[in-house]
């Protein structure tokens, strides 16, 4: 991966994804009780899993493509485009 | 409300760590083929004691942001089509809604034995000719030496493509041609219908675009995820008004499967396109087996056969399972090593391009 030695990998977004994603399922373990019975609510509190999902996508998500990038698991050089 | 919410299971470190290494493995597979995992996590859900309808609800929850994180992703190495993906994904929501309306009516009708044997033999009459299909597709392209080559509509689909329906046409970038809706409606229609039955729309959605619209395979696999993104949305925001989404369930099954998306996206990039066929096929036609298995259960439960012994349900049943998690495993691990070769393939590749150059 020649190309990964020459690029700068995100360590700093990665941490900083890390630690915001670590927070936010801490909060969700810690306060699992009053989560569970406000969110099994339903009506419009149905909004409250379907926001929690996006917002922990957006942060574990960007934690996890940064992670394999880190490690040097990248796609390869030459995308494989499909036309 | 009250019941259900007495019905969150309580989380240990096992559960959590089971939930995640699941999710993991089924995120990998659903990065590389668009789909799978949720025919895993949902009885793994219930054989943790968690309600049969919580757990397609928070398997639904942890499917929609997978599937954007994946999709995105592989929009980044041009393999997704979301217009293909939106007008199917918006045709399979109403497939799901359908879908989902024809198992209340058999269960209301025969029960949950009757069901679940509605389940399992679509699962078994359906894996087995596309599975079955899917995996003699791969074989063929093996043998005739062209797996490297461009991969060219089919006669259906340059058939499916020819078709002009005036006020119906729709240019498709996947298909690099125009297609009539009338086409991909009920495509999308049995693909909802699919997920809402057997939990996984991706093992019809999937190959009804390679082989009927005649979209490349990678395409169609990173599509699908746009498919599930818009279905797993849906279905996600139907089943939390009716409060059934353990939230905990679904992000820890999420926290494993989206390291398990990102390396599934980033190995398409490496493999010949016939790997997607490869892997989709072989789980399908794995996956039936485990379904196979429990067909006798549920006729003896319904009085067609006569009554099983306590032991052998057991044994059929963790036969079943234990089927079903080898086929995800052996997909993970198709696509791990594909992976793998083709690193190393592209490292040679590297080193004798800079041996060519005079660069060593």
């Amino acid at each position: 991966m020649a190309s990964s030695t020459t690029k700068k990998k995100p360590v700093a977004a990665m941490i900083v994804m890390g630690i915001v994603s670590i927070a936010l399922y801490a909060t969700l373990l810690l306060k699992q009780d009053m989560i569970n019975s406000t969110f099994a609510q339903g009506g419009w509190f149905a909004l409250l899993p379907i926001v929690t999902a996006f917002v922990f996508s957006y942060f574990h998500g960007g934690f996890t493509g940064h992670f394999w990038t880190v490690l040097g698991v990248e796609a390869a050089r030459k995308k494989r485009e499909v036309k | 409300m009250h019941d259900i919410a007495t019905s969150f299971i309580n989380l240990d470190a096992i559960t959590i760590l089971y939930l995640f290494g699941v999710g993991f493995v089924g995120g990998l597979v659903s990065g590389f083929i668009g789909s799978g995992g949720a025919f895993v996590l949902t009885p793994g859900m219930m054989s943790l004691g968690v309600p049969g309808l919580m757990a397609v609800a928070s398997n639904m929850c942890h499917k929609f942001p997978k599937a954007l994180v994946g999709a995105m992703k592989r929009f980044k190495y041009g393999q997704v089509d979301v217009k293909l993906g939106v007008i199917l994904g918006i045709s399979a929501e109403a497939g799901v809604l359908y879908g989902a309306g024809i198992q209340e009516k058999i269960k209301a009708t025969y029960g949950d034995a009757g069901s679940n044997l509605y389940v399992s033999v679509a699962f078994v009459v359906i894996l087995a000719t596309v599975g079955g299909f899917v995996l003699y597709d791969a074989w063929k392209t093996y043998r005739s030496g062209n797996a490297n080559s461009e991969e060219k509509a089919g006669k259906l689909a340059l058939w499916v493509q020819s078709i002009n329906i005036p006020g119906t046409m729709v240019h498709f970038k996947a298909l690099n041609a125009r297609v009539s809706v009338l086409f991909t409606i009920p495509l999308g229609f049995a693909t909802g219908m699919m997920a809402a039955t057997i939990a996984v729309g991706g093992f019809v959605g999937v190959p009804s675009m390679i082989y009927v619209l005649g979209a490349p395979s990678l395409m169609a696999s990173a599509t699908e995820l746009v498919i599930a993104f818009v279905m797993g949305l849906g279905g996600s925001l139907k089943y939390a008004m009716h409060g059934m989404v353990d939230i905990r369930l679904a992000m820890i099954i999420l926290a494993g499967s989206l390291f398990g998306i990102q390396l599934g996206a980033i190995g398409t990039t490496y493999v010949k396109p016939f790997m997607i066929k490869v892997v989709m096929g072989l789980i399908m036609v794995i996956v039936l087996f485990s379904r196979g298995l429990m067909v006798p259960v549920y006729l003896s439960q319904l009085g067609v056969i006569d009554k099983l012994g306590d032991t052998t349900v057991k044994l059929l049943k963790n036969g079943s399972f234990a089927i079903m998690i080898f086929a995800l495993l052996l997909g993970a691990f198709i696509v791990l090593r594909a992976m793998w070769q083709g690193k190393q393939a592209e490292k040679l590749q590297h080193a004798s391009g800079a041996l060519e150059h005079g660069e060593v």
